[in-house]
């Protein structure tokens, strides 16, 4: 595990020295990945292991700490850094110095996020934590000289910069309560004492800001949409799991935390899930929309664990069990099919050059590879049988269905009920938008020049693809065989329940049910193909309409378009639509664009507003050294003043 | 024994079920109407024809019938119809049973977008607005009636039988009314669609496979068939008691299923399609409906 993650932050020194060294870049990180993949599954088998380095901070020491949570957030980080360098290999064939400032950084973040999973000392932690801020900004400012670029690049410096001040709060706190720097569990009842709660609540906001649950995502679709493809993949897929494994970690400390934020968590969830989802709809650009939805998968994982902690706190441990599984095995699921879809999408923006989804079209006739991976986690993210997002959403689903049928006293948790109506809304809200994405940007026929123009991508994308196409196969088709991974990682969690054998029996079924699926349809498929070979070759019907063009299509806005409706309350679409009163109308332009509510409606207003109250202070900065000598000159009189007192 | 007595009737009784709808429509308009065999005789002729596939379509055109027919089948595997087990039961089916739905709509509205057609992409549009209200209303329906049987498996689950109609009846009709809304949503009948209407801009379901042509659309219509046909079993597995005998129960269904088609003919006979802008308000009032049974098993 050390070595993969040592050989990840020095992968791209190599690429800085020149551009016959950058090709050790791709061996290094691969063979970092190699080795943390062997570290991680290790660390999921045996105990905590502990490898320690001198380092002379105060408080802090360079101390790794593998135990079955870190082993199990940390394997997707090297998964994806391997797939990313092959990724990567053709996605930016730009100039030289650009090619070596993106991989020198690539590098540094996934090393340093393996850091932050397994780091056993705070300082250590909060030293991790801030390179992978840094490194991330870099990387997202890559193409820096589109201002659309660089702001989204500063939001995210500014969101992250104040989930770090929540940080060091916490780690502070945490040190005042056990007197040590370790990650060491709290005393009990600490959740009781104020410093506990303030622990918890500081948690919720700073881990919020990084995963991008819903109040706190402003920072988000902005940053996915601006980095490289290969990037936004390692934002997506594993910098936002950086929140929840700190929420995880922060949790498993206490010994007892209470059913009011297990309730806050669910219901954050949920309106993350939902609104997240609603958001994506409305998107035009492919991006943004992928980006949206991690709003929304984030959202599930923390409505799982909201289930996890509440049913921890009410005494029910089968229910705990099902949340914690299903969150903990959606952060994987998600790792996997997020990455997929942003190198599939990566790779037909390359091609097409835009990332507008309705100037896309017919792609699947040029790239059909990647069209291949696309539908694979276009399917797997939607939550469809028989791949793997479905696994965890019913692991949430059967939650639901459990706290309806228990008698415990009290009567079910009512808010665990909630979980029902609100996955199975968000589900067919995010089959709707890939339906969307997937037919607008790669069925029917190219609507410009530049996608009928589209070639394949180059093979080592596709083959950066695989290993993610066959995990969502994988987990989807065998999850029963996870439980012996999945069961230690939940026991890291939340150490009060025993889940092993339970999880296997539950998921044994689903798992026969998903072979017969893939098997009769395989089979039917075929058959119908093998019949359709002789099929003859005509226009497509439009109404006996014999020379249909590609802009009379259905666009993905216009599918979206039902949808709008009902989420305008949220939304505060902006529609510039020509209002046609005459019988022959002349030309005319139709425009819709979704702005983030939380960002344009409130963040940014409310910072102006502050802004505004700052110039006040801004009186006293003259520029001139004799002022400032003042200044120097009254706060020491003032301060011995203070201590003379 | 059960188990293939279940799949044969699955299989050759589906198609009864439109016919009877046809039937039915075509006596209260004072017509003789089709034959009851019809839709056997339209899927033979058509399986026997040749396919004209669209230039602009991929291998998704050709996927989605294959899927439209394996998801109903094997979701009828989970409902009890002949005996009070049915084939394939397990803890927490019920929520595969609803995602092998989203299986198939995630297939045809692809395959409709694969037309590049700008119908079909109309028709897809609405599908997937419409099921995405009528998913929440099946789920709380089958959250109810989890409650009243204490069981996450449709085998028993559904099989509520007289004694949850004697403790809980008012839920029980709420749920019975809100899935009767979702069947004629789900399988386009229609206040939501008119199956009938041959003008592409009004239509749902037909839209949607304007381009399948030979055995393609025959497993298409096959497929329609046999989902209305499950969704018609569901609804009669809550109002049959069981008797445990699998061929009196197995008659028992049929005649329920059949005697539903009849009350979906009366209802097209008796009412005009809704305005599209209507569809959801009516999808919501069944999220509702099903919603407050849920409260009442709750009390």
């Amino acid at each position: 595990m050390v070595v993969g993650a040592a050989l990840c932050v020095i992968s791209g020194l190599p690429a800085l020295a020149g551009s016959r060294a950058a090709r050790a870049t791709p061996v290094l990180l691969v063979a970092g990945a190699l080795a943390g993949l062997t570290g991680s599954a290790i660390g999921l088998v045996t105990g905590p292991t502990v490898f320690g380095l001198p380092w002379r901070v105060p408080g802090g020491a360079f101390l790794i700490r593998v135990d079955a949570l870190s082993a199990f957030f940390a394997a997707p980080v090297f998964l994806l850094a391997g797939a990313g360098a092959l990724y990567a290999q053709r996605y930016w064939p730009t100039t030289r110095m650009r090619s070596a400032y993106v991989r020198a950084f690539f590098g540094l973040l996934t090393g340093a996020l393996a850091l932050v999973m397994t780091a056993g000392n705070t300082i250590f932690f909060l030293a991790a934590w801030e390179v992978v801020a840094g490194a991330s900004f870099f990387l997202i400012a890559t193409e820096h000289e589109q201002a659309q670029t660089r702001s989204a690049g500063w939001i995210f410096l500014a969101a992250s910069h104040v989930a770090t001040l929540a940080l060091f709060a916490i780690v502070a706190i945490l040190h005042g309560l056990t007197r040590t720097w370790a990650f060491a569990p709290l005393p009990a009842g600490a959740a009781a004492l104020p410093a506990g709660s303030a622990v918890l609540w500081l948690a919720l906001v700073a881990f919020g800001i990084k995963a991008g649950l819903m109040p706190f995502h402003v920072w988000l679709p902005g940053a996915h949409a601006a980095a490289p493809s290969h990037v936004s993949a390692v934002l997506s897929g594993v910098v936002i799991k950086m929140g929840i494994y700190g929420l995880v970690r922060v949790l498993s400390l206490f010994d007892a935390v209470p059913a009011t934020f297990g309730a806050t968590l669910l219901l954050a969830g949920i309106g993350s899930s939902v609104l997240g989802v609603a958001f994506a709809l409305a998107q035009h650009d492919l991006k943004r929309l992928l980006a949206y939805h991690s709003i929304e998968n984030i959202g599930i994982i923390v409505t799982g664990l909201g289930i996890g902690v509440l049913a921890q706190a009410r005494g029910e441990p089968l229910l705990a069990l099902l949340g914690y599984a299903g969150a903990l095995l959606h952060v994987w699921n998600h790792s996997l099919f997020k990455s997929l879809l942003f190198f599939s999408a990566g790779a037909a923006i390359h091609s097409v050059h835009t990332r507008e989804i309705d100037r896309m079209g017919g792609l699947a006739k040029r790239m059909p590879w990647t069209a291949a991976a696309f539908a694979t986690g276009a399917v797997a993210i939607a939550g469809l049988p028989p791949l793997n997002g479905f696994v965890s959403e019913w692991l949430l689903y059967y939650a639901g269905f459990t706290s309806i049928t228990s008698s415990a006293p009290g009567g079910p948790a009512l808010l665990v009920l909630l979980v029902v109506p609100a996955l199975a809304l968000t589900g067919a809200l995010a089959l709707a938008c890939f339906v969307k994405a997937f037919g607008a940007v790669f069925l029917g026929s190219p609507r410009t020049s530049a996608a009928e123009n589209a070639r394949e991508a180059p093979r080592s994308m596709l083959l950066a693809m695989v290993p993610l196409v066959l995990g969502c196969a994988a987990i989807g088709l065998l999850p029963a065989t996870l439980a012996p991974i999945l069961g230690p990682a939940v026991h890291g969690a939340a150490p009060g329940i025993e889940p092993a054998g339970k999880i296997v029996a539950l998921l044994r079924p689903i798992q026969t049910a998903a072979a017969v699926l893939a098997a009769i349809a395989a089979a039917a498929a075929l058959m119908l193909f093998a019949s359709a070979r002789r099929a003859v070759s005509a226009v497509t019907w439009d109404c006996a309409y014999g020379a249909p063009t590609s802009r009379m299509q259905y666009t993905g806005s216009s599918l979206a378009r039902g949808f709008l409706g009902f989420f305008a309350w949220a939304m505060r679409p902006i529609v510039h639509a020509p209002r046609t009163w005459t019988l022959f109308p002349s030309a005319a332009k139709f425009e819709t664009h979704v702005p983030d509510t939380a960002l344009d409606w409130v963040l940014l207003p409310a910072m102006r507003a502050g802004q505004r109250l700052l110039r006040l202070a801004r009186y006293l900065q003259r520029g001139r050294m004799q002022l400032y000598l003042l200044y120097l000159g009254a706060t020491l009189v003032a301060l011995l003043a203070w201590s003379a007192r | 024994m059960t188990a293939g007595l279940h799949i044969l009737l699955v299989l050759l009784a589906a198609p009864l079920l439109p016919g009877v709808i046809t039937k039915t429509k075509a006596r209260v308009a004072g017509r003789s109407g089709p034959p009851l065999l019809q839709p056997y005789y339209d899927m033979a002729k058509l399986l026997r024809k040749g396919t004209v596939l669209s230039s602009t379509t991929t291998w998704v055109f050709l996927l989605a019938p294959a899927v439209a027919v394996v998801v109903p089948v094997l979701a009828s595997l989970f409902l009890p119809l002949a005996g009070t087990r049915s084939p394939i039961a397990f803890s927490g089916d019920a929520i595969l049973f609803v995602y092998l739905f989203a299986l198939s709509r995630f297939c045809t509205t692809a395959a409709a977008l694969d037309t590049g057609s700008a119908f079909e992409g109309m028709g897809a549009a609405r599908e997937l607005t419409f099921a995405a209200l009528a998913e929440p209303a099946l789920f709380f329906g089958l959250l109810a009636l989890a409650r009243i049987s204490r069981s996450l498996s449709l085998s028993s689950l559904l099989a509520v039988g007289g004694a949850g109609w004697r403790h809980a009846s008012a839920a029980l009709v709420l749920i019975v009314a809100s899935w009767f809304i979702v069947l004629l949503a789900e399988n386009s009948r229609v206040p939501f669609d008119d199956p009938n209407t041959h003008l592409e801009l009004t239509m749902i379901h037909e839209v949607m496979v304007l381009d399948h042509s030979g055995p393609a659309f025959g497993l298409i219509l096959y497929g329609s068939a046999l989902k209305l046909f499950v969704f018609s079993t569901l609804i009669a597995a809550v109002l049959l008691p069981r008797t445990g005998i699998p061929l009196t129960d197995a008659a028992a269904t049929l005649g329920a299923v059949l005697l539903l088609g009849v009350v979906i003919g009366l209802v097209e006979s008796g009412m005009a399609r809704l305005r599209l802008v209507r569809v959801p308000q009516l999808l919501v009032t069944a999220s509702l409906i099903a919603g407050f049974a849920v409260v009442l098993v709750l009390r």
